[in-house]
């Protein structure tokens, strides 16, 4: 979707704060979010493109003035709802009203923290042939698709190249909406500044992208 | 605002807001727990390993190899995971990882313009810059004035080389080794390696910066 999370080359939102010896996490509630989200993503089977996707449809008035944590807080209120896992009348009282759903790989224990301390594999096996390789010279679609997508809008009509395959993963804009994990091949593909941002860009700087092969036509 | 990315939380006039995030988030820990959904035992072992265990000391000790020792190296450069799994003392890194080498010529530096994809098990969790909308907005169209906010200069004709992690990759930044550093020991150098110099938003530290 065209949201406002697709950041990339905006203006106007002001200076990098750097901050020194940052901690984990500056709210105490902050860390509980991270850990509940992880916690079911890892038993209701809520890959991380829907989650992404959750966080992605916040209006963007309210994406632009939440913070991180507070976004994840939003995203997983909506998954759970959506899902019938909590219902609204529970988060009005702040205490369960009904009993949980049944899950197939609850509940979430002590004994399962460190599987969702490793990120897991998005490589799967391949149906087909890679259809570029590198050095090939490739155009991103222009496409605007309502759902999720990972193909930046700065990218989208512009033409480039393939520096890497990078192997056949899970295609986020399938998995995100519940269509499945429909496998592409992806690709790491290098765009020239003035390409991307016109004749007056900085001539010295290029932009990769990972692309998967559904985002690319040749060029 | 976002790019303070704190949001309303401390922009709060009377903190109000402060105490109703706190709230909301005590409320639905509740519910998952009466539920039978999660044991909040568990989401402290995880909050307790992003706070102890996962931070930029991970990649540090990668750079610090790879610095000293060519093989590993050209390794790291050709397939990071499988490199980084070989290293006793960094366990369970995750799959897609790509290491790419800053060197005179080229400097990498890495962001999400979409989100906040970073190579948690290797720098921890990422910075509130990193997700926030100037960093995320700027990297891939303005880098030297990104850089510029973060004290650094580079060469007019370095050239810059933006990864924007769209998909499952990772990228890890293996900044160039300072110099008046040679026959340093891994040890040593370690504590060279900044998790700034890991992204690309900084050089590693110099032997007089360390001391």
């Amino acid at each position: 979707m065209d949201g406002v999370h697709d950041m990339g080359g905006m203006d106007g939102f002001g200076r990098v704060e750097p901050e020194p010896n940052e901690l984990a996490f500056h709210e105490v509630w902050e860390g509980r979010v991270m850990a509940m989200t992880r916690a079911m993503g890892a038993i209701s089977t809520w890959p991380i493109d829907m989650q992404r996707f959750s966080r992605e449809q916040l209006p963007p008035h309210i994406y632009l003035a939440t913070s991180y944590y507070q976004r994840w807080l939003l995203g997983m209120r909506q998954m759970l709802l959506g899902r019938g896992l909590i219902d609204a009348d529970e988060l009005a009282a702040g205490h369960a009203l009904r009993p949980g759903a049944p899950l197939e790989r609850g509940p979430f224990t002590v004994a399962d923290v460190p599987r969702v301390m490793t990120r897991g594999s998005f490589g799967r096996p391949a149906s087909a042939p890679a259809r570029f390789k590198v050095g090939d010279r490739v155009r991103a679609r222009n496409i605007h698709p309502r759902t999720h997508t990972r193909l930046p809008r700065y990218a989208r009509g512009h033409a480039g190249v393939v520096e890497r395959v990078q192997g056949c993963h899970v295609f986020p804009d399938t998995v995100a909406t519940g269509q499945g994990e429909q496998p592409q091949w992806l690709y790491t593909v290098v765009f020239e500044s003035r390409e991307l941002w016109g004749p007056d860009a900085d001539p010295a700087l290029k932009v990769s992208i990972e692309a998967f092969e559904p985002y690319l036509d040749p060029a | 605002m976002a790019d303070h990315d704190h949001g309303p939380d401390h922009d709060h006039k009377g903190g109000s807001e402060l105490s109703e995030t706190q709230l909301r988030v005590r409320a639905l820990e509740t519910i998952l727990t009466e539920k039978g959904y999660v044991e909040p035992a568990a989401l402290d072992a995880i909050i307790e390993a992003y706070e102890t265990k996962v931070g930029p000391h991970n990649g540090a000790r990668v750079v610090a190899k790879a610095w000293t020792d060519p093989a590993f190296k050209k390794a790291l450069l050709e397939d990071a995971s499988k490199a980084v799994g070989t290293l006793g003392h960094v366990s369970r890194v995750g799959e897609h990882l790509v290491a790419v080498e800053n060197t005179s010529k080229t400097h990498n530096m890495v962001v999400c313009t979409l989100c906040s994809c970073y190579p948690w098990d290797m720098l921890g969790l990422p910075p509130v810059w990193y997700k926030a909308a100037p960093y995320r907005s700027r990297a891939v169209k303005d880098p030297r004035g990104v850089l510029a906010d973060f004290g650094v200069t580079l060469p007019k004709d370095t050239e810059i080389r933006v990864w924007d992690s769209t998909a499952e990759t990772r990228f890890l930044v293996l900044p160039v080794r300072p110099a008046g550093t040679e026959g340093w020991s891994e040890e040593r150098l370690v504590e060279l390696v900044t998790r700034d110099s890991m992204i690309g938003t900084g050089l590693a530290r110099t032997p007089g910066e360390a001391a």
